[in-house]
């Protein structure tokens, strides 16, 4: 007997659960305001990505032209892929004293995966991540940037 | 109260026009070829309607806008397809069954045209009044099983194999219940022609008067019909995660343009058998009693309310397909032998005791 009544449940409970399905896809089917997905390249002005999408790696700079990287290469040691490459060079200060300092930081993108460790292992939190996204080229050269502006310097620490 | 110009009267008009002008053979064979001619526009037309209205219904159904490039809303989508599958190559494996590998396709489709054969459009407007209609349907649709077997077997593909005996056991388990599910209809009608079946529900269709049985009936046939169709939940012989695309891996080209086809015929053919042998036909909606009601209904054209029907059934079907999960091997022979098969047995007792009685409406 019990297996019988187990049997009909069964019946039952497949097609409530089917139903409860199909009215889910039906109440999509009647609300299209609710649809996820946006027509791109014509929306693009309005256009909105949020501040933590993580596209390329930056390294910011303020108005005199300062950046805060020190050229610890340590972000350049964190990177899973290699996509970072920093080049430093030996200067010699005003009050003589031999420095290294950075001189250009190569950021590979077409090798970048946007994991975004370099951002968490930097010290100075020198580097950010930016939410642009649209970074196709026809070229594969223009993918390899140098992120530190020319004539840019360290910034000197608060006295 | 009928309308002035119906179907019926114009090709009663070409008929006695075509006769007039040639010999009655001659004007024989000149109307199976518009006939032949008609079914395939019709057939070709509805597959890239249903292509499209599917792809933008599943679109919104999860929560996606569908084709939006091609025309206005994507209206164009399923022409500019279609003239890809045009224009590709017909690609054919080297170690494979050359003859059968091509044959397979034109198998399929042959099979799912002649199952239209013997269908009801309006009043009159059927290419082959045929008395056996609903089992002729029943015998023609399950010879796809050999064209779908030929393209497996042919393709020298372990994928296509799988996919071709998987889909074999299926359409095979599924046919009984999907003929014991018309068998309640016709012991209740008392004839297997499509046009009797139509004419038997004049005063009502089977789905309201025949009370439980044919409800469950008409449930069980539209579980079995997506069953035979290979479409999800019951897609496992194309199984893309599983089996790449089943019997149809190695297809390429109009080859492949065929086989979609022949899916989209006979999800067109098994509704438009749902919506004649439970919804009525061309058979409009009548409520007994009221008179001004059931005199509008009878201005709507038959064509209309038949194409209603079958859109309903389509729509149920698509609907399906974008809402249940894919079943495993098991669950779908659990199904078929441990609930359908059982339930459709004591359903035909059932009906055969309703039938007997004189008990529906």
């Amino acid at each position: 007997m019990n297996s019988i009544y187990q049997y009909f449940r069964a019946i039952w409970y497949g097609f409530s659960s089917l139903w409860k399905g199909m009215m889910l896809t039906g109440h999509y089917l009647v609300h299209p305001k609710k649809i996820l997905t946006e027509q791109y390249p014509e929306n693009r002005d309005t256009l909105y990505i949020p501040d933590r999408f993580q596209g390329e790696v930056v390294l910011p700079h303020d108005e005199n032209n300062e950046h805060l990287c020190t050229g610890c290469t340590i972000c350049e040691m964190n990177c899973p892929n290699g996509s970072i490459k920093i080049i430093t060079q030996q200067v010699v200060t005003p009050e003589g004293k031999k420095k290294k300092e950075l001189d250009k930081w190569v950021y590979h993108l077409g090798l970048c995966t946007f994991c975004g460790q370099c951002i968490d292992a930097c010290p100075q939190d020198a580097i950010k991540m930016s939410n642009a996204f649209e970074h196709s080229v026809y070229d594969r050269k223009v993918l390899t940037k140098v992120l530190n502006q020319p004539g840019s310097k360290l910034k000197s620490a608060k006295k | 109260m009928q309308l002035s110009i119906s179907l019926l009267e114009i090709t009663r008009a070409i008929d006695s026009w075509l006769n007039s002008i040639f010999h009655p053979h001659v004007a024989f064979g000149i109307e199976l070829v518009l006939a032949g001619v008609a079914v395939i526009l019709l057939v070709v037309a509805m597959a890239v309607l249903m292509v499209y209205a599917e792809r933008k219904l599943a679109g919104f159904m999860q929560m996606r806008l569908g084709p939006m490039r091609v025309g206005k809303y994507g209206s164009m989508q399923a022409i500019a397809d279609v003239m890809k599958l045009l224009l590709k190559e017909c690609l054919v494996p080297t170690n494979s069954d050359k003859m059968m590998f091509k044959l397979a396709p034109f198998v399929v489709t042959v099979v799912s045209f002649m199952t239209i054969v013997p269908i009801a459009f309006a009043r009159g407007i059927q290419l082959w009044d045929i008395n056996i209609g609903v089992f002729y349907i029943t015998a023609v649709s399950s010879l796809s099983v050999i064209g779908i077997l030929m393209a497996g077997w042919s393709s020298n593909n372990k994928y296509s194999l799988l996919g071709a005996m998987r889909s074999g056991a299926q359409i095979v388990s599924y046919e009984l219940s999907g003929g014991l599910a018309l068998i309640v209809v016709v012991m209740m009608s008392g004839t297997l022609s499509i046009s009797g079946i139509v004419q038997a529900q004049a005063d009502g269709w089977w789905v309201i008067k025949g009370h439980i049985p044919v409800i469950i009936a008409f449930v069980t046939f539209i579980i079995t019909s997506t069953a035979e169709l290979n479409r999800a939940p019951f897609d496992l012989a194309e199984a893309e995660s599983e089996l790449t695309a089943g019997y149809h891996t190695e297809y390429s080209g109009m080859q492949f343009a065929m086989f979609f086809l022949s899916e989209y015929t006979n999800m067109f053919v098994l509704s438009m058998v749902a919506a004649t042998v439970f919804l009525g036909g061309w058979m409009p909606f009548h409520i007994a009693g009221l008179e001004g009601f059931n005199h509008f209904m009878d201005y709507i054209p038959g064509i209309v309310w038949f194409f209603g029907k079958t859109f309903f059934i389509l729509f149920l079907i698509v609907w399906f397909r974008w809402t249940f999960p894919r079943l495993r091997i098991d669950q779908l022979l659990k199904l078929e032998w441990k609930y359908l098969l059982p339930v459709s047995i004591i359903n035909v007792l059932f009906a055969a005791f309703i039938a007997l009685m004189g008990w529906y409406l």
